[in-house]
């Protein structure tokens, strides 16, 4: 199945909540609604067409000037098919929550938390939504969004500075 | 603790044996054990919360983020040039592997084709540095389960690779040698010759090792039929490389999504049966003896050429040329203070790294910088099927896991 008959059967089967399907240097970028995310990604789990079983990354991108804000990104392989699909979903940050897909692929779990840690994107029915790359009592908020310096907040600036050319 | 309350089983005394009802009641609880970070088999500084009934693991939580650097954030500051030596960081054992699948996710970002000689040369560097990788895990690996012998063999000729690194790049673990659309530089015939006598040297020093291991009836016993993953699950849980093809699932992105010079050469990738440590090692020592094939094919068909592709808003002047040409030290200057303009739009791009699928997904909104660069780190993953695969085993039973994922905790937290 070429890219494009791959997009085509996407907006076929879901005509509400297709967003749209970008093909740019031989990556095939789908985007859907929220809501229907979960219902995509079972349909690519499982269709005998489809069959994505390997999950590759679960990735988050912030575009503060956009009224959704954060786009929570999915790429699957097929091994059989060999074929490679991103399923990309946008979330307003008022109400940052997606459905999780650890019930389709178990590798989401460790992925979808590093999403979470780095970005503050939550996910639901996800069995163990901690922080793991950062402390569990980090409280500086997510690092990857586009508001938070570079050089961190706050614990850096607390150092004393020591002029050693004073004594 | 959230487990207090739970478990908590007493041993009844059985009235059958007379004389019993003398012992003490033995109450029995869950043990909890901290694992690392300061652990020397831990290969780093990951820690793992083991639940304990007796030796036995109910279940093991991975703490990861010891060595969070933030490197993705790091990326979004710099040009796409300075994030080569950040590269190096991130697997630190196979900093030229790295270097390769970043160089190539922004090639394809930019859309430029490498030039023949360089592809071949990307291979050969790339094929040397999996033999590092593989040399190094079988030293270590064996070295955490108590056969320390094979330790010192693999590390005497890891030596010899290392300085011949030292003499194509001036580092030995950081080497920074890619660039995008090419190579740094050229191999000298010295570096030629001292390869083709590695080549002749380095495959019977596999049997040597092989021989350690195999015959030692402990290690094999620690290995086999240990940390066993079925197919399925390898996959669902998206591991890659050697511990995704031992449970015999075939995916390897250099046959699968053939790239550089590997199309042109012939080799096979072995596949394991059984989804065990084993199988994990097997596959490795196989891999040993297929990147010699693979270099020595490279080294006949490569032919002279250009080593960078000629794309002069993007990719870097010859050294030479810069410290005598005008036009060639500007374009040196701009590509470094500003980098180049990379159209808006988003690649991702996986390259097969000796531990496993190691991936970079780059969102450009135009501009000399990358909007988001995500790194696919192959360590990262296994940690998450480490909770599936240690369930049931012993407590040394998953320093061998650790060991079989070859994890390295710098590309793990990045």
């Amino acid at each position: 199945m070429s890219l494009q008959q791959l997009a085509s059967r996407l907006q076929e089967t879901f005509a509400i909540g297709f967003v749209k399907a970008v093909e740019w240097r031989g990556d095939l970028a789908v985007t859907v609604t929220r809501e229907r995310l979960h219902e995509v990604a079972q349909f690519l789990h499982d269709d005998p067409a489809m069959d994505f079983d390997y999950i590759v990354h679960v990735s988050s991108v912030d575009w503060p000037d956009d009224e959704e804000r954060f786009e929570v990104v999915y790429e699957f392989y097929s091994i059989k098919k060999h074929q490679r699909i991103r399923l990309k979903t946008r979330v307003p940050e008022s109400d940052c929550i997606v459905d999780s897909l650890t019930d389709l692929w178990k590798g989401a779990d460790f992925m979808e938390r590093e999403v979470y840690d780095m970005m503050g994107i939550r996910f639901r029915h996800h069995p163990d939504l901690r922080r793991i790359l950062l402390p569990d009592d980090y409280t500086e908020g997510y690092p990857l969004r586009k508001d938070f310096p570079l050089r961190g907040k706050g614990w850096r600036d607390t150092f004393e500075f020591l002029d050693e050319t004073a004594r | 603790m959230a487990f207090e309350d739970q478990r908590t089983t007493v041993y009844k005394v059985d009235p059958a044996h007379p004389g019993s009802e003398t012992l003490p009641t033995l109450r029995t609880e869950e043990l909890l054990l901290n694992m690392g970070p300061q652990h020397p088999a831990t290969h780093g500084v990951l820690k793992v919360i083991l639940e304990l009934e007796g030796e036995r693991l109910v279940k093991s939580t991975p703490v990861l983020g010891y060595l969070h650097r933030g490197v993705e954030k790091l990326a979004e500051d710099g040009t796409y040039h300075q994030f080569i030596p950040h590269t190096d960081r991130l697997d630190y054992v196979c900093a030229m592997y790295n270097n390769f699948a970043y160089c190539r996710a922004v090639e394809k970002l930019m859309d430029i084709t490498v030039p023949d000689r360089a592809d071949y040369l990307r291979t050969i560097v790339a094929e040397i540095q999996r033999i590092l990788g593989h040399q190094f895990w079988l030293g270590t690996q064996a070295l955490d389960i108590g056969a320390m012998g094979v330790f010192f063999y693999a590390f005497r000729d890891r030596e010899i690779l290392l300085d011949w690194f030292d003499e194509l790049c001036g580092a030995r673990l950081t080497t920074s040698w890619y660039r995008i659309g090419g190579v740094e530089r050229d191999f000298t015939p010295s570096l030629l010759d001292k390869l083709k006598q590695f080549l002749d040297y380095f495959p019977p020093k596999i049997d040597e090792y092989v021989v350690f291991l195999e015959k030692n009836r402990i290690w094999v016993a620690r290995t086999k039929g240990v940390g066993v993953i079925s197919a399925d699950d390898a996959v669902s849980f998206g591991l890659s490389g050697p511990t995704l093809r031992g449970s015999g699932v075939d995916y390897d992105l250099r046959k699968a999504e053939p790239y550089s010079a590997y199309p042109k050469c012939e080799f096979s990738v072995p596949l394991g049966k059984n989804g065990d440590t084993y199988d994990r090692y097997w596959i490795r020592v196989q891999e040993l003896y297929e990147s010699v094939k693979i270099i020595r094919q490279c080294l006949e068909q490569m032919q002279d050429g250009p080593i960078m592709a000629d794309v002069p808003s993007v990719t870097l002047p010859p050294k030479q040329r810069v410290f005598t040409n005008l036009e060639s030290m500007i374009q040196q200057f701009k590509l470094f203070s500003q980098g180049f303009d990379a159209p808006p739009g988003e690649i991702y791009c996986g390259t097969e790294a000796h531990k496993g699928e190691l991936g970079f997904y780059i969102v450009s909104t135009g501009g000399g910088k990358p909007y988001r660069l995500k790194i696919r780190a192959p360590s990262f993953v296994h940690m998450g099927a480490f909770d599936h695969m240690t369930r049931g085993y012993m407590i040394s039973d998953a320093i061998t896991l650790f060991g079989s994922y070859d994890i390295v905790m710098g590309e793990c937290d990045r």
